[in-house]
């Protein structure tokens, strides 16, 4: 009897072992999938271009240098654009963070007429894809003007293009990159929130907006990290309003994709003087530039991992 | 529901008037953005769409296009030549994508939700492409084609040698149909792309499996009933709301990346080529289709979604 559960015991034990080392196998195995082009992009920052064509190099670079970043951080006055978009990416994160909030709170907490309606609309501004209103939002912001207010001063409307005033206008009114998801996880936090939090605080004697800024917002800062967090990166990122408002370079994201086109020309390559840019140059070069981009990115990812991790979890997203 | 009361003889707000205003208020930043920028602007789009557009150093002007309007819509459909093929490869794409996206990262929310050592490094790398994958970087990684043939997770000879040694195996073991045969190969082949777009699902994947009570699973046990039995009575169910949310989300990003081919196309149409409302018509039969999608998806998914408390 003793010997029969003590074998089940052992059968027990071996299933379980068994089974953490196929879970192990697994998950190291979509990790290396994860961050192997991250890999290889480290590896070909490293290379000259020789290194590329030559089929017997695979990771190492024969004569590791670093003379692709000292071009690419010439190229891209990388020091100067770092700071600038950090601090861009910065505000405007913080102002979507600032208007989201208070949109979702408005979501979670109170009743009104229209309610589901306007939830929708904030759905909607989901799934239209950015493609659709661009050329409005650029017409919009070439042509800016608030009910004819500045036509009557001035005499004609004014040109926001090349400056970041349409960014802050766009933020603050929840119009950013993928605000409406920023939105719907901040509403299922706040809804996943006790209620008598606040009826407590009600009933001290508090209102509504000193409720929600000493109150909600300090229990909702995971989340807001999360959020912060997911601005600033697609903000940094973002290719496609900086593309659209900006014709010149102003943020990271510009300099970047038209990196190699801008230094090629005081590029002494493999191939002498071409009067095309080598594939290789382009490749060299994007991958420096992208290792350059989201270095600061990886580094913000993991001060604030705890937080955001945290954050999502709480969120307990229901429907 | 009442808003007003009388008081006195004189109107006011009562307490659900004052709830609501207050509610209205909060709301007020999405409320400007919405109808003040985003709405005016979809109507713009529309406008945009039926007509011809000269502009000027002080605006623009619209002209009625031909056809009743119906000009560009006609063009796109029936004249060019890349758009039709465009449109259903964007499609088709998406369908093939879509249940691999929402399979794999079900799986890997399940694995991360386990205890196991390491589990925090684990789950970093695991959201490290909602960080990596986005805008700018996304779109040099896929042009950057010298470098793919680099990396041996695409496609090069040994890779090739994989994906027929994996058919051959599917065939000569399993009674499976080719076409499900070939769909599989195509998702082991394809396994970055799925890894790499499905960083946001897991999240909320994840955060949907915490939020489940334990006492469910405790007192399912306790009758006996075993794990194959939870997953398929407890998780699968509750899991299930979050399948709506992340099938729409997906469908959504698939449509909507910077790395999408119609999204390109439109966007050289506008812009390089300045034909205003060619463009905004292929953008609006595109919205057009995804809305379609999105609904019959919405409403299939939905039919089988289960929610513990109807609110």
């Amino acid at each position: 009897m003793k010997d029969n559960i003590r074998s089940k015991f052992n059968m027990y034990r071996i299933a379980r072992s068994l089974s953490s080392v196929v879970r192990a196998v697994i998950i190291i195995g979509i990790c290396y999938v994860i961050l192997h082009p991250l890999i290889v992009k480290i590896c070909a920052s490293f290379m000259s271009e020789s290194d590329l064509y030559d089929a017997s190099v695979k990771y190492i670079s024969k004569a590791p240098n670093l003379t692709n970043y000292k071009m690419a951080i010439e190229g891209m006055e990388y020091w100067k654009m770092l700071i600038k978009t950090g601090v861009f990416s910065a505000t405007i994160s913080l102002l979507q963070l600032f208007s989201c909030l208070l949109t979702a709170y408005g979501f979670a907490r109170f009743r009104f007429p229209f309610k589901k309606l306007l939830f929708g609309c904030v759905i909607l501004t989901l799934i239209v894809p950015p493609q659709i209103i661009m050329l409005p939002l650029f017409m919009k912001y070439r042509f800016f003007d608030i009910f004819g207010i500045f036509h009557a001063i001035k005499g004609n409307s004014i040109n926001l293009i090349d400056s970041l005033v349409p960014f802050y206008i766009q933020s603050a009114t929840c119009m950013g990159i993928r605000n409406g998801l920023y939105i719907y996880l901040l509403r299922q936090f706040f809804k996943g929130m006790p209620r008598e939090l606040e009826e407590a605080a009600f009933v001290d004697g508090s209102g509504k907006l000193r409720t929600f800024f000493t109150i909600m917002l300090p229990s909702a800062i995971p989340m807001m990290v999360t959020v912060f967090l997911f601005g600033f990166v697609w903000q940094w990122t973002d290719s496609f309003y900086s593309g659209l408002f900006l014709t010149k370079n102003h943020v990271m994201a510009s300099v970047l994709s038209n990196l190699s086109a801008n230094i090629y020309s005081s590029y002494e390559g493999f191939g002498g003087s071409m009067n095309f840019i080598s594939p290789g140059f382009v490749s060299m070069m994007n991958n420096t530039g992208t290792v350059l981009m989201i270095l600061p990115l990886i580094i913000l990812y993991l001060i604030c991992q705890k937080s955001f991790v945290e954050g999502i979890e709480r969120s307990g997203i229901v429907g | 529901m009442n808003y007003f009361k009388r008081r006195n003889g004189k109107l006011r707000l009562s307490l659900t008037g004052k709830e609501a205003v207050w509610g209205i208020l909060f709301i007020l930043p999405f409320l400007i953005g919405f109808f003040g920028i985003f709405l005016p602007m979809i109507v713009d789009s529309i406008r945009f769409s039926f007509s011809n557009m000269d502009v000027e150093s002080t605006g623009y002007v619209l002209h009625k296009a031909a056809n009743n309007g119906w000009e560009h819509y006609l063009r796109a459909l029936t004249i060019d030549p890349d758009f039709n093929m465009l449109l259903v490869n964007s499609v088709l794409s998406m369908l093939v994508r879509v249940p691999l996206i929402i399979i794999f990262s079900f799986f890997a929310a399940t694995l991360l939700n386990q205890k196991f050592k390491g589990r925090a490094v684990a789950r970093s790398v695991f959201f490290l492409p909602v960080i990596l994958t986005s805008g700018v970087v996304f779109g040099l990684e896929n042009s950057d084609l010298l470098v793919r043939t680099l990396s041996d997770v695409n496609m090069d000879s040994s890779e090739l040698e994989n994906f027929l040694n994996v058919s051959r195996f599917l065939m000569e073991y399993t009674n499976l149909p080719k076409p499900i045969i070939s769909y599989l190969t195509t998702a082991v082949n394809g396994i970055y792309d799925i890894v790499v777009a499905s960083g946001v699902q897991i999240l909320i994947f994840l955060a949907g499996l915490q939020s489940i009570s334990p006492s469910l699973y405790e007192a399912s046990s306790m009758e006996g009933a075993t794990g194959w039995e939870n997953f398929w009575k407890i998780t699968f169910p509750m899991i299930s709301p979050m399948i709506l949310v992340n099938s729409v989300y997906t469908i959504i990003d698939m449509f909507t990346n910077e790395a999408n081919e119609m999204m390109n196309e439109i966007k050289t149409t506008i812009f390089s080529e300045v034909k205003y409302g060619f463009g905004s018509a292929m953008a609006w039969i595109y919205f057009v289709c995804i809305a379609v999608i999105l609904l019959i998806a919405g409403w299939l998914i939905s039919r089988k979604v289960f929610y513990y408390d109807e609110r």
